[in-house]
């Protein structure tokens, strides 16, 4: 844990990616073999689940620090971190002499969580006492998850790389896919080459940049495809040898949540992989994210969901045909190969998305202006002849999307924000004026946004928030309305769970509109307005 | 120091208070006196040299010996009158006098009593002593106004040496980098903490202008390092495996662009907050503030004996609800003090 704990350490105190690869590199040259599977299953979005809700977390690591929970709670709301705050309460009164590994902390986890209520309570307040303030915020995170240190799985792959000696490329496809941390050793699941049990292995996603300059300075228009860019979940859908996988972009195999393919799994020929976007499909319509949304969570979907709320997966690119890798062909002999695939699998659940044909940048400049009448976020634009690569890589594959809507809103309440924001007021919630029964006007709540100012802003209106409190209701604050910001969304849509009979597709601060007085705010109607039917 | 003990239970009423919170500060009406007052007045008695506590504009200040020098450093030719800890000054029959409060050179809790009632105002104070500052002590008292910068259970100090064996270490790793250390400071209090804890064989110090003036203010009171001044003339290799002592605003600055290759590092009881820690671009934060964690401000205020707490600023809501669970009779007032606050926020750039 000594060991796991200072990388941790060492990572949250650099920016710098170099220094970071440096310290992981270095870490998984040192570590044992199962701290070295653990790290990566950590680090991959693997942890085990949480043993102990966080209601008792609180009441344990209250009684332990021998304060109230009010108070517990309060100081909670101004750490901004649990797993933190934890750490920074409970006092150190033990020590132990052996130094346990992180792997034998994770495995008490594992067994931790089929433990009833007292041995937790024994469990947790004697690692607690006995731990140094470091490790004991370490070993709290891993039981309350993410670290947010600023780690990706790519970047721990390259670190990984770096210690082994292994291509980063087969590094990734080796970590990908279903592999238990307690079952699976170094040895298996980095150092050896494998042939079988590779039928579930998706291939990692090639992810495009926003677009940086103008269309134009892309070139010749003979030399791209463009295509609508969907608004659902970036998806990899495999056949191979009888079974059918799922996997979302996370890299989570996701087949059970959406039972449409398993279903249609004998009209898809062995060793194909296809990638593209689920999609609800509501009435022959594809419907909002807010539609999918009551589907991703889902690890079970009753039959009514189902009907209600189909999926499909709307192709735009062929990975695997007949059992062979033709990620390097060009995109469209892919796309020719794909294309002949879907009709002759002929199925509705299974799309394609259709290639927009232009011949002058002038028509998809049309095009993308009209994007959200085909319930799109804007175009997407690949290079004709380029391969399919891995991750994030400029040049052949460029998104662009339509600039977002947007609407001038009141801030209402305030929050804490967490991490790096944490002890600052930075989660906010914003209103539109409506008229109420009594012919007044009046906000209502329509969005919370985070995101979009810069520190600087941040600070100002941090300020302003704790000058112009009205009432506190734990952690939010309503506040005097005075500031207006520009909100901008990228999709909008009615809905009977939000006060405002609005919902907004990740909304964020666009702008402060200091030139803005409250009384020039949007109303609610003019929300309403930018709902396409 | 046989004042420093309550002879008869105090008679405070809230109807007529010995010390009352007005809008230019805290304000005795019997002696017609101010204690550091945010607004211009007649008397002001004045805790210690920070600029939220020692402002311009008063007709008369009060304050500790060592702190005169350190207040018309800062605020130009006043008229200020310096006094001894424990030293009474009558004032219409109200006896004011000052014990350390250990919070910054010359830093002072100020005892106000008067027919037997006695208040102390804490100022800032640590219990912790930090080896520059005479070190605080508990004084007896009916009212207590105290600070509570770090009121939270969440604040708990280590001892001074770990922290300081920490930046020496911090210091070193740089070196054998072939790197500049640079630590943001306070350029009162937490710059002559961290220099008079240096490990001089390790290498040089180089001071920034505010600190190098501020340090050579004290070092009539104090004996410190020697340090030498960044001027035009300094060569940046020179630099390379030294340390520098910089003020917080010094950070992001074109005065720190010509050290690189260096690493920064802030040392601020903020710095307890991982939050707080990465919002300052700084590759270390060190922990370690000139303002009493929760254990200590529970302690100063039980050794006071205080049934009546009042907390100025810093999380006083809490502070003072956590306080009345524990029996006493506490409330909080605003005021214009910052605390460490405005330290971090100035160099969160």
């Amino acid at each position: 844990m000594k060991q796991f704990a200072a990388l941790i350490k060492r990572l949250d105190t650099t920016n710098k990616t170099t220094v970071k690869v440096k310290a992981l590199a270095e870490y998984f040259q040192q570590a044992s073999d199962t701290d070295r599977v653990w790290t990566i299953a950590l680090l991959s979005h693997r942890r085990p689940s949480r043993p102990v809700n966080t209601t008792l977390l609180r009441e344990y690591a209250a009684e332990l620090a021998n304060i109230e929970l009010w108070l517990f709670e309060d100081s909670y709301h101004i750490v901004g971190d649990l797993a933190e705050t934890i750490a920074l309460v409970v006092p150190q009164t033990d020590e132990r002499e052996e130094n346990r590994s992180l792997s034998q902390y994770l495995e008490d986890m594992i067994w931790l969580k089929k433990q009833d209520e007292a041995v937790k309570k024994e469990y947790l307040q004697k690692e607690w006492s006995c731990l140094p303030y470091y490790e004991r915020f370490v070993f709290t995170k891993l039981l309350t998850g993410g670290f947010r240190i600023g780690v990706s799985q790519k970047l721990m792959t390259r670190a990984l790389s770096k210690a082994v000696d292994i291509d980063e490329d087969i590094l990734a496809y080796k970590l990908m896919g279903n592999w238990k941390p307690q079952s699976i050793s170094f040895q298996e699941l980095v150092l050896d080459e494998r042939s079988g049990d590779m039928d579930s292995k998706p291939f990692p996603f090639y992810l495009a940049y926003a677009l940086e300059d103008e269309l134009e300075e892309l070139g010749e228009p003979k030399d791209w495809c463009a295509e609508h860019k969907w608004d659902g979940i970036r998806a990899q859908l495999i056949k191979r040898n009888g079974e059918v996988f799922l996997w979302s972009r996370g890299e989570e195999l996701v087949t059970d949540r959406y039972p449409e393919f398993d279903a249609i799994k004998d009209l898809i020929p062995d060793g194909v992989v296809f990638d593209g976007e689920l999609l609800p499909m509501i009435a022959g319509k594809i419907g909002t994210f807010n539609d999918l949304q009551k589907r991703i969570g889902r690890r079970t979907v009753s039959k009514a969901l189902l009907n209600k709320i189909p999926v499909i997966l709307r192709t735009y690119d062929l990975l695997e045909y007949d059992g062979v890798d033709i990620r390097t062909e060009s995109f469209i002999d892919r796309r020719a190969k794909l294309s002949k695939l879907i009709e002759r699998i002929d199925n509705p659940v299974l799309g394609i998305s259709k290639i927009i044909e232009f011949d002058v940048w002038e028509e998809l400049h049309t095009a993308r202006a009209n994007a959200r009448e085909f319930k799109s976020e804007g175009l997407m634009l690949k290079r004709r002849d380029a391969a399919y690569k891995i991750g994030r890589k400029k040049g052949d594959w460029w998104k662009w999307k339509l600039d977002p809507m947007s609407i001038d809103a009141v801030l209402t309440y305030a929050m804490r924000g967490h991490g790096r924001r944490s002890n600052l007021f930075t989660d906010y919630t914003f209103g539109l004026w409506r008229e109420n029964e009594a012919g007044e006007r009046e906000l209502v709540t329509f969005a919370k946004a985070y995101s979009g100012l810069t520190d600087k802003e941040f600070r100002a209106v941090d300020k302003f928030i704790k000058a112009n409190t009205l009432e506190r209701f734990g952690p939010v604050r309503s506040v005097v309305p005075e500031l207006v910001f520009e909100i901008g969304f990228e999709a909008i849509a009615p809905s009977s769970r939000h006060k405002s009979g609005v919902a907004t597709r990740f909304p964020r601060i666009l702008r402060w509109r200091q030139d803005k007085k409250i009384e020039e705010a949007n109303t609610l109607d003019d929300l309403k307005s930018m709902i396409i039917e | 120091m046989e004042e420093k003990t309550l002879s008869e239970p105090g008679n405070y009423t809230s109807e007529n208070p010995l010390l009352v919170f007005n809008s230019r500060g805290i304000y005795c009406p019997q002696a017609g006196v101010y204690i550091d007052a945010w607004k211009p007045v007649n008397k002001c008695i004045i805790s210690h040299g920070h600029s939220d506590h020692a402002r311009f504009g008063h007709k008369h200040y009060l304050t500790h010996k060592f702190n005169v020098p350190i207040i018309k450093h800062r605020l130009g030719d006043i008229n200020a009158k310096g006094v001894e800890w424990g030293e009474k000054i009558n004032i219409n029959g109200v006896v004011f006098s000052l014990y350390p409060a250990g919070h910054v050179i010359g830093s002072s809790q100020v005892r106000v009593e008067y027919k037997g009632e006695v208040w102390v105002f804490t100022g800032d104070y640590k219990l912790q002593d930090d080896g520059v500052c005479q070190p605080w002590e508990p004084v007896q008292c009916h009212a207590m106004i105290t600070e509570c910068t770090f009121g939270l259970p969440a604040f708990n100090w280590r001892p001074q040496a770990e922290v300081m064996e920490d930046i020496n270490t911090w210091w070193s790793d740089n070196a054998a980098e072939g790197k500049t250390s640079v630590i943001f400071a306070y350029s009162l209090g937490k710059a002559q903490r961290v220099l008079k804890h240096l490990n001089t064989d390790q290498g040089k110090i180089y001071t920034h202008g505010a600190i190098e003036k501020m340090t050579e203010v004290l070092r009539n009171i104090k004996d410190f390092p020697v340090t030498e001044l960044i001027t035009r003339d300094t060569n940046k290799k020179d630099l390379l495996g030294n340390i520098v002592i910089a003020p917080p605003s010094a950070h992001g600055s074109p005065w720190i662009r010509k050290m690189v290759p260096y690493e920064t590092a802030a040392a601020s009881g903020w710095m307890a907050f991982r939050g707080a820690r990465r919002r300052r671009a700084v590759d270390r934060g060190f922990v370690l503030s000139d303002h009493c964690d929760w254990q200590a401000l529970l302690k100063a205020i039980k050794l006071s004996g205080a049934e009546k707490v009042i907390c100025t600023h810093g999380y006083t809501d809490i502070f003072s609800k956590y306080l009345r669970t524990l029996g006493l009779d506490a409330r909080t007032e605003k005021t214009q003090f910052e605390g460490e606050l405005l330290e971090v926020e100035k160099a969160a750039v």
